[in-house]
């Protein structure tokens, strides 16, 4: 700027002035919530409200739940004998005769799970040795890379390759209450998405379980991948090192009381690495099978909440400080300088 | 500076081929004066009008083409990777996508790689679009237009690159100068032009050039055929205002800065010029002073890498775990030689797993683990930073409160690094002329012969008046006087910028009645006739306004003539008055003969101009500080000499700048043989030229004659002691330093209330009698160790008279002068002096040099630690602007170069307020926020994968699909977190400017503090463990859905994303307090795009989808279990935090809390 009246500036020159919006000068309408004593209290007394009837009726519907778990393989194998060698003989008799009794009418269908403990379906070397491209369509049978160890055979691709499918439970059951054999269905026990997209109906298995060292169960040839469903539901990996897999269900109910026996084909290996094998059979309701885990979970979360909204209410009445005090509006705590 | 050693090469090779010119042309006229040329620094040669000379082609300078891009299109790619792998975590993640190819990757490459090149994709093209704008601007500025002097002598349309150093050009009014010329001719008679160099120097006044006679006359293009001359001058640098050369045409001429014309610079008031080309391209004195705006780093950005470290550690900690567990495991796979975990083939693995080979399967386990985790880092983080922070400085840029109208400035952020450090600084450094001051002078006193005139009450007088008075010290309020000043400045009917003097003894012509009537016209004589300012005079209405260099020249000018001394008109060698006659009353007009300008510099403090009147008298005409005039006075006793000081004092006492003028008749021999002396020393062409001039100058400059003492105001600007005192009452320390006499630094400090009442005044100070006798004696030694001593005593009793104050609220000012402030910078004691200033609420540093200044800023800088924040706005404050935090520019009368080096420009001081208080909180608050949100995000997710890999014996399975995890940073958390960063306010705009207070948020760091941090990072722990152990044990392992199906891999993976997602969001809208839609729309945005996203990923082939085909879709939406657990989960992962903040701010919150609260419960409207 200089002195003098000529300084003013041509008014043919554009302004620089920033223009007005709303969003440019950060005044955007808001809404602006605080935590306050109101908000917190109903926000708690809320959850607390509608949590614990959610907790009271996943509770109930869990407990409404019938569920037989049987550990059968300490009990089907004989005590006298090394149990590796002994599961691992093509020699040895592995039925096994199992009782068991119903504790409580349960209404078909009547689902019946295998359970494995500490075996890991989640190891990144057990899930990475699939080829997901070999399931589905018969022209990429060669496609066996990802699959070591389990991919060829003398130089012949086997279908399906890879630990996953090498490693199929092969342990067999058979239901029968008072004498009467109970039909199980094994239709429908594997994801539609499984049967449909993921493996093939054209895929058949090869060369499966030919090598020297037998892993789990083998596979009719004859019969699709999309059709072996206890393939499918195996080959859907678990994420836990303990899990229940789908064998098939009872399409009848189960008197209270009755007692079924189960004969065991004790086929497969979970002795080698100390894992546990169990027989589940069990009703569902809306919420699944049975775990108190859920319900729990939302009575405590409530309960807290209402515990907490109780000491807040407490506490704002023994020192019920008015926040807004002006008297607290200064930094005489920390004065600058020092 | 790879930069500064290349020039000084490049000058050295250049030295050789002129030192072979020399010897060929121009050795004869080779004398003494002229050794410098040919040296290094003087060694630049240009053939006038002959650039196609050998010997020109010979030299090789460089053309004319200008790029000030940062990339080429050919180094673009390499050299913004560099950029962007100089930052450890890039290195990092790039490190990781290479080995993702290897088969160590515990998920596939292209979706480790995707995030990556996303981010890196983002930066440069952010870099990209900001160059391709720059080569843009130099495109256009390189291919203007511009008449040249070709071959077959006319003039020819040439485009700006294509010059060359030697070229005779054309340049027409309102055209740019394409290069650094040599005026030849001008459309006048005399050789002379106006030029305007707003884009240098920010200055909008005019400047005057004038050629040599010898060229002036070259006019018609015929005649340049025959003008062939060489131009010996310095090699290319920065600076503006000097320039050192001789024209040899004939025999030779020195050449000054008055004859060059610089690039950027635009021609005014004159039709055309011709000049030379001197400089080109990048030699020109524009392009060497361009340099790259400092870079700086926030102390936040500086801890934020410490935490990066942090991180780095846990994830190196959580691989060495992961792969020791994962060792052991694969060990075990075989015992005793028997396969234990037959399903996982350990027979024949390969060395990744194999457990006869535990320890190297372990090693290479630990380099996938360091890519599993790498979650923790967030690879957004920095490019988040930096688009949070360009869209930041766009609203400071934007804001219509730091819009200064007058001037049309908004104001601007030069950098975006900056931003958050404007919330926390803790001590502001201010220059004051300009900065707190407009820097436009009025006239108000002036003393002659010793009597003082003029009755106006300065803005100080009336602070000081209200502080003798007891009234309210309240600012702001209009006092009584100065309504009444205002009044009889209406009654008066005119109001003149630049004039406010009133006193009827010696207006409207009646000086003519004072009995020292001849001292008075001799006094405004010399304001008429010694500056170097132009008349403008407006055709329609006769009126004449001025072109000065500073305001306080031109106020001079201004005065004299509403005095009856009218400048008119200014010719190379003549100055014209329309002059009040003394005996007739009557105006006519006199033309004094100018014959020299002895010029103004900040080191003479005085500036004089050697003329001969109509009467034929040589008269010496001088004005000058009084600290130098005062020695140079003659000894004969002059009456009125103790007047005038007790004047000047008390003027300097009322916040005025004061100058003496006196004069001095010369008789023609002492003139002439000075005069010789005076040319010599001009046309030398060496360093030290300056020096030469300024001593002869000093021979002439004696013996003068008291005529009297000006006054001007520098007025405060708009607002400023509101701002200072809301500054202060924010808690931050203020600091003036200015170059004033402690007695104006004082007194100012009052007027702008620096200096409340009540407070106690703390002056250290070198003017005691004791030294001022030990000066007179003038042992340095003594003096110095006196000095040294006495400011020992004075701080150590400042010190003292602190702690005995502790108990009572009085704050305490320091005032220190130049003299005492650089013995209080030694280092002995420095230390005490800043512990006694930094207990001090306002601190005055007067009589300090520039040097001084950015020495005061890095001591407090460094001493403790603080954030300093430095604003000025003259060249003089640019070390202190450089050595600051943060440096802020006014742009305002002074020029530019304080805004080319400051960091953020505004227009008034008071702009200060809202840009720390409003923005600087603002940004403070998210930035911090968002990068404390950053790592709980990163975190929560980081550690649910390794709490899955407790489960998975380590094996390096991630608990998601690749694609959930690489989309993680990128699309379901960012947006919101950039939200944040960019919208986010605790309270608004005017409760920030009502709570100055709440400031202290950011000086104290209270949202960036290591407790904050971890506690953060502890909340991201402990939603992670909350996710993970909560899902993991509501799904176990029993059917979730009514069929009777169980949970898979995929589903643990869904619903724990899915929790992970919602918690994460749901935190963001839980810890802010500021919904406009956009933050609704992110938020809500993100966590619907993640079941957007699932429903879309799984309907594409399950070749590609892999886990995730049709998993929302068939198995997990229809089961209500699913929701219920998710539910339960994210309200679980949040209620630690919900029942921590209700609880806090309940019985301890935070400054921000309680505005929030008042305004709430309507106490606050």
């Amino acid at each position: 700027m200089s002195s003098g009246e000529g300084s003013s500036q041509p008014s043919s020159k554009k302004s620089r002035q920033p223009k007005y919006s709303r969003f440019t000068q950060q005044e955007l309408p808001a809404c602006k919530p605080i935590l306050t004593p109101g908000l917190v209290v109903t926000t708690f007394i809320l959850v607390g409200v509608i949590f614990i009837p959610i907790g009271l009726l996943s509770l109930s519907a869990s407990e409404r739940v019938v569920e037989i778990v049987d550990r059968y393989d300490e009990d089907c194998i004989p005590s006298d004998q090394e149990k590796t060698a002994f599961i691992q003989s093509d020699k040895t008799n592995k039925t096994c005769v199992r009782s068991l009794t119903v504790p409580k009418k349960m209404q078909h269908p009547v689902y019946i799970y295998y359970q494995l403990d500490n075996f890991y379906q989640n190891h990144r070397r057990y899930v990475k040795s699939r080829s997901d491209k070999q399931l589905r369509n018969p022209e990429n049978e060669d496609l066996t890379s990802p699959c070591e160890p389990e991919a060829r055979i003398d130089n012949k691709p086997i279908v399906p390759c890879g630990l996953v499918a090498w490693s199929l439970f092969n342990d067999t059951y058979g239901f029968s209450v008072r004498g009467m054999n109970l039909s199980v269905n094994k239709k429908d026990i594997a994801w539609d998405s499984d049967k449909n997209y993921k493996f093939g109906s054209k895929v058949y298995p090869k060369n499966f379980q030919q090598g020297s060292l037998i892993g789990g169960g083998k596979l009719d040839e004859k019969i699709p991948l999309s059709e072996q469903e206890d393939l499918l539901v195996w080959m859907r990996t678990a994420a836990l090192p303990s899990f229940r897999k789908l064998y098939g269900r009872i399409e009848q109910d189960l008197e209270a009381n009755e007692k079924i026996t189960v004969v065991i084909q004790n086929n497969y290996n979970a002795y080698a690495f100390g894992g546990k094998k169990k027989l589940v059979l069990s009703t569902t309701t809306w919420i699944g099978g049975k775990n108190n885990f859920l319900g729990l979970g939302y009575i405590t979360i409530g309960g807290l909440c209402l515990f907490n909204a109780t000491t807040f209410i407490v506490m704002y009445l023994i020192k019920p400080r008015p926040c807004g005090d002006p008297s607290y509006l200064s930094w005489n705590r920390n004065p600058p300088g020092n | 500076m790879a930069v500064g050693t290349g020039r000084r090469r490049g000058k050295k090779s250049k030295v050789h081929f002129t030192k072979l010119y020399n010897f060929t042309c121009c050795r004869s006229s080779l004398k003494d004066e002229h050794s410098q040329i040919g040296q290094r620094g003087f060694s630049r040669s240009v053939h006038c009008n002959d650039p196609d000379n050998l010997e020109q082609l010979q030299l090789r300078y460089r053309d004319n083409y200008v790029s000030t891009t940062k990339y080429t299109a050919l180094n673009f790619i390499p050299k913004s990777l560099f950029e962007q792998f100089r930052r450890v975590a890039n290195i990092y993640f790039l490190v990781v996508a290479c080995v993702s190819f290897s088969p160590l990757a515990p998920f596939g490459a292209t979706s480790i790689l995707a995030p990556l090149l996303v981010v890196i994709g983002a930066t440069m093209a952010k870099e990209g679009v900001e160059d391709w704008r720059r080569r843009k601007q130099d495109i256009e500025a390189n291919n203007r237009k511009v008449q040249v002097y070709g071959r077959n002598q006319t003039f020819e349309e040439t485009r700006w690159k294509n010059l060359r150093v030697g070229d005779l050009v054309k340049v027409y009014k309102d055209e740019y100068f394409p290069a650094d010329l040599f005026l030849v001719s001008s459309s006048y008679e005399d050789g002379i032009c106006y030029v305007e160099t707003s884009n240098l120097d920010g200055e909008t006044n005019l400047k005057v050039k004038h050629a040599l006679d010898v060229t002036a006359s070259i006019h018609d293009e015929s005649s340049f055929q025959n003008f062939k001359a060489v131009i010996k001058c310095e090699d290319p640098n920065d600076d503006l205002y000097a320039f050192v050369g001789t024209l040899c045409h004939g025999r030779q001429y020195p050449l000054s800065v008055q004859q060059i014309l610089l690039r950027d610079s635009k021609l005014q008031n004159t039709d055309y010029i011709y000049g030379v080309v001197i400089f080109t391209g990048h030699d020109t004195k524009v392009m060497q002073n361009t340099t790259d705006p400092p870079s700086k780093r926030s102390k936040i950005e500086r801890k934020m890498d410490k935490i990066i470290y942090i991180l780095f550690s846990t994830l190196i900690m959580m691989s060495s775990v992961g792969s020791v567990f994962f060792g052991i495991e694969t060990k075990n796979d075989i015992h005793d030689g028997k396969l234990t975990r037959w399903y996982l083939g350990p027979g024949n693995a390969t060395v990744f797993y194999d457990p006869r080979r535990a320890s190297l399967a372990a090693f290479f386990h630990f380099l996938t683990d360091l890519m599993l985790y790498q979650y923790l880092i967030p690879i957004s983080l920095y490019v988040s930073i930096e688009v949070v922070k360009v869209l930041q400085t766009i609203f400071i840029n934007q804001d219509q409160d730091m819009y200064f109208e007058e001037t049309d400035k908004p104001a601007r952020a030069r950098t975006s690094n900056l931003n958050e450090e404007l919330g926390q600084v803790d001590t502001i450094l201010s220059d004051k002329t300009g900065t707190l001051t407009c820097n436009s002078m009025e006239f108000v006193k002036c003393s002659i012969a010793g009597i003082a005139y003029g009755r106006g009450l300065t803005e100080v007088e009336r602070a000081l008046a209200k502080k003798k008075g007891g009234g309210p010290p309240e600012v702001g309020d209009t006092s009584l006087d100065a309504e009444g000043s205002n009044a009889e400045l209406v009654d008066t009917g005119r109001s003149i910028k630049g004039f406010n003097f009133q006193d009827e003894r010696i207006m409207n012509g009646q000086w003519v009645k004072q009995t020292h009537s001849n001292v008075i016209q001799k006094f405004f004589r010399v304001l008429a006739l010694c500056h170097t300012a132009i008349p403008d005079v407006n055709q329609e209405t006769g009126e004449i306004s001025y072109e000065a260099e500073s305001p306080d020249e031109a106020a001079f000018v201004i005065a004299a003539r509403e005095l009856g001394f009218e400048f008119y008109e200014r010719t190379q060698t003549s100055i014209s008055l329309h002059e009040l006659d003394r005996e007739s009353g009557k105006s006519v007009d006199r033309s004094y003969k100018l014959l020299h300008v002895l010029e103004f510099s900040s080191a003479r403090k005085r500036m004089s101009v050697i003329v001969r009147n109509p009467e034929n008298q040589l008269l010496l005409l001088c004005k000058g500080a009084d600290s130098v005039m005062y020695e140079r006075l003659s000894k004969e006793a002059q009456s009125f000499k103790d007047a005038t000081l007790t004047h000047v004092k008390m003027y300097a006492e009322a916040g005025l700048r004061t100058l003496i003028i006196a004069y001095r008749e010369l008789s023609e021999e002492e003139f002439m043989s000075w005069e010789e002396e005076f040319l010599k020393a001009q046309t030398s062409v060496t360093a030290d030229r300056d020096a030469l001039v300024d001593a002869v100058a000093d021979k002439i400059e004696r013996d003068l004659i008291l005529l009297g003492a000006t006054a001007v105001e520098d007025k405060l600007q708009k607002g400023v002691p509101e701002c200072i005192e809301k500054l202060a009452n924010a808690g931050i320390r203020i600091w003036v330093l200015t170059g004033d006499k402690m007695e104006t630094a004082i007194n100012i400090g009052y007027a702008c209330s620096l200096l409340r009442q009540g407070m106690k005044q703390i002056v250290i100070t070198l003017d005691s009698p004791a030294v001022n006798d030990m000066e007179n004696k003038g042992d340095k030694e003594a003096i110095a160790k006196a000095s040294i001593s006495s400011i020992t005593k004075q701080i150590k009793e400042g010190l003292s008279e602190l702690s005995s104050a502790k108990e009572s609220s009085v704050s305490f000012a320091l005032i220190i002068d130049g003299k005492s402030l650089a013995f209080a910078l030694d280092k002995n004691l420095e230390n005490s002096f800043l512990e006694l200033a930094m207990k001090c609420a306002s601190v005055i540093c007067c009589r300090s040099t520039p040097k001084q200044k950015a020495l005061v800023t890095r001591l407090v800088k460094k001493g403790k630690n603080r954030t300093t924040l430095a604003i000025g706005d003259g060249a003089n404050d640019v070390g202190m602007l450089q050595e600051a935090d943060i440096g802020v520019g006014i742009s305002g009368v002074e020029g530019m170069q304080a805004v080319m080096s400051s960091d953020v420009a505004i227009a008034q001081f008071r702009f200060l307020e809202r840009l720390l208080l409003v923005h600087g909180h603002w940004c403070y608050r998210r930035i911090s926020m968002m990068i404390c949100y950053f790592f709980y995000k990163n975190i929560t997710f980081g550690f649910t994968l390794f709490w899955f890999e407790a489960y998975a014996s380590f094996s390096g399975k991630p608990a998601y699909n690749d694609w959930y995890m690489s989309l993680y940073n990128v699309f379901f958390t960012s947006l919101p977190v950039i939200a944040l960063g960019v919208f986010d306010q605790d309270v608004s705009a005017r409760f920030c400017l009502k709570y100055p207070l709440l400031y202290q948020e950011g000086v104290q760091n209270i949202l960036f503090s290591w407790q904050h941090i971890l506690g953060w990072m502890f909340n991201g722990f402990m939603c992670s463990m909350i996710i993970f152990f909560l899902a993991t044990n509501c799904i176990k392992e029993q059917s979730f859905r009514k069929d009777g199906k169980v949970v898979d891999y995929e589903i643990l993976g869904v619903l724990m994303y899915t929790c992970v997602v919602w918690t994460v969001n749901c935190q963001m809208a839980l810890s802010i307090n500021y919904f406009t839609w956009m933050q609704h729309f992110f938020i809500w945005g993100s966590i619907a795009l993640w079941y957007l996203f699932l429903v879309i990923y799984g309907t594409i082939s399950p070749i590609l989808s892999t886990t995730a085909y049709r998993v929302l879709v068939e198995t997990c939406a229809q089961s209500p279990f699913y929701w219920m657990a998710s539910l339960l989960i994210v309200v679980s992962a949040l209620l630690p935090y919900f029942s921590y903040k209700a609880f806090q701010i309940r019985f301890h919150p935070m400054y921000h809390e309680i505005i929030q609260r008042r305004r709430l419960e309507g106490l606050e409207t």
